[in-house]
């Protein structure tokens, strides 16, 4: 079963209507006991960090969602400004953030040429960087995935580093710690694309 | 670099029925939403855009119920616009599978709205629109309410006031031109894409994939919408979903690989 975390923040009705076409079961995650059900979650995000991690942290998940994910290592997966969310900081606002890879979140604005749009928004193709990682070695074809965002994150751990994505200048947009996966586009709005990431995140054992 | 502009149906909707208008006026039915979502869906559109022309004129809120029915087809980007005066109604909105929405009159009878939505919703989930009517001595003023009242703004001040409110992008729409199937207002895409930093999605006009090319390279649009353009077949305007395939759009210049 895998849980989408519900904190009032996010599309996740996208998340879950995606799962129901791929067959695979989830549901939203809005209780300590939910969670314990789940043997993966998922972090969705929209908007802005300081607001999403304020309703986090009122939802009162976030001891179990630690316990999910350190003690008990099972998956988290973090998308978007979900996937910003599991680093230690962002630009965008000044509380911390989870802390789960070392990372921070960093403002496009000042570092790619001004005559590119931010938000970077719309489908853009990723560069593979860790080819052998469970993640991504079954993905066959060219993928592009559905980017939304002003913000990206910086990660120093090249072996941390699944995909990287060009704009202005190359940026991380898949990251994985362990159990730990954060992807800054939105594979539930990515089509087939999508729908292909989202299986192989499902069936990771 | 790879590029690709996004190619996005624009579709128009009163009471849960799909219409095409005509300079936003003689609606004619098309079909049923769902169903023409669908068949976009499966042909890998880019976004859609879903606009309730009636909800605003007529006081409704946006028809949540058959909007998330709308959203369980779309496994690409979806955003709606009809109806929105509050931020629990955008939070709803993005909760049934929405990615953006579009505010039009709001922003004009109460601006604070976009600042509040951003701060909750985030830039990329906010687009304001902006409908422009030329009139016969080639002046430009902006229209809310589905293009039945003026507003004593200019296109320009309007998209930068939505700039620094936060949004992240604006849907341009010609008004002369929506429904013409003439080619979109490129004079236009192009001083308000020139002006501000944020994404512009041009709307209106759009006949061909000629079109596209002319708004996207020309007028700098971040963004091409249409509505026609994918619904209409032929001379007499039959009623037939179609989309440019992708080695079409590679052709011309659209898509760079």
């Amino acid at each position: 079963m895998i849980g989408i975390i519900e904190y009032g923040i996010g599309n996740i009705g996208s998340i879950l209507n995606m799962f129901k076409k791929l067959g695979i079961e989830a549901m939203f995650v809005k209780h300590e006991d939910d969670i314990a059900r789940c043997d993966k979650l998922m972090l969705p995000g929209v908007g802005s960090f300081d607001v999403a991690m304020t309703r986090l942290h009122s939802s009162g998940l976030v001891p179990s969602i630690m316990k999910h994910t350190i003690d008990n290592k099972k998956y988290l997966l973090g998308i978007c400004l979900g996937m910003q969310m599991l680093g230690k900081s962002s630009e965008e606002g000044s509380m911390p953030g989870l802390g789960l890879i070392d990372m921070k979140t960093v403002k496009f604005i000042g570092k790619i040429p001004s005559n590119l749009k931010i938000p970077h928004m719309g489908w853009d193709l990723i560069n593979i960087v860790n080819p052998d990682d469970s993640l991504v070695n079954d993905i066959i074809r060219q993928p592009r995935y559905y980017f939304a965002h002003s913000y990206y994150v910086e990660n120093d751990k090249q072996n941390e580093i699944l995909m990287t994505c060009e704009y202005g200048i190359t940026f991380t947009v898949a990251v994985r710690h362990d159990n730990i996966i954060g992807f800054q586009f939105h594979p539930e709005k990515s089509h087939i694309f999508g729908m292909e990431l989202l299986k192989i995140f499902a069936a990771l054992k | 670099m790879y590029h690709r502009p996004r190619i996005i149906p624009c579709l128009t909707m009163i009471d849960r029925g799909l219409v095409k208008t005509v300079q936003f006026k003689k609606p004619r039915y098309i079909g049923d939403p769902i169903n023409t979502i669908r068949i976009f869906n499966n042909k890998g559109v880019d976004e859609i855009c879903i606009l309730d022309i009636d909800a605003t004129k007529k006081g409704y809120s946006p028809d949540f119920e058959f909007l998330q029915e709308i959203a369980s087809e779309a496994f690409i980007p979806l955003s709606y616009g009809g109806g929105i005066t509050t931020v629990q109604q955008i939070e709803r909105l993005l909760y049934i599978g929405f990615e953006k929405v579009i505010i039009n009159s709001a922003f004009i009878s109460n601006p604070d709205l976009i600042r509040e939505a951003v701060q909750l919703a985030g830039s990329q989930s906010i687009v304001v629109a902006i409908d422009v009517k030329k009139n016969l001595f080639g002046q430009q003023h902006c229209y809310c309410r589905s293009g039945s009242e003026r507003i004593n703004v200019v296109p320009l001040d309007l998209a930068k006031k939505a700039e620094a409110m936060g949004a992240g992008e604006i849907l341009l729409t010609s008004i002369n031109n929506e429904g013409m199937m003439s080619g979109y207002d490129l004079q236009l895409v192009n001083e308000i894409s020139s002006a501000v930093s944020i994404p512009v999605i041009a709307n209106g006009g759009a006949s061909s994939i000629d079109d596209f090319y002319s708004v996207i390279k020309t007028a700098k649009a971040h963004a091409a919408a249409a509505s026609s353009f994918f619904v209409f077949y032929g001379p007499h305007r039959a009623v037939l979903i179609t989309t440019p395939s992708e080695e079409e759009l590679i052709k011309i210049g659209v898509y760079h690989q």
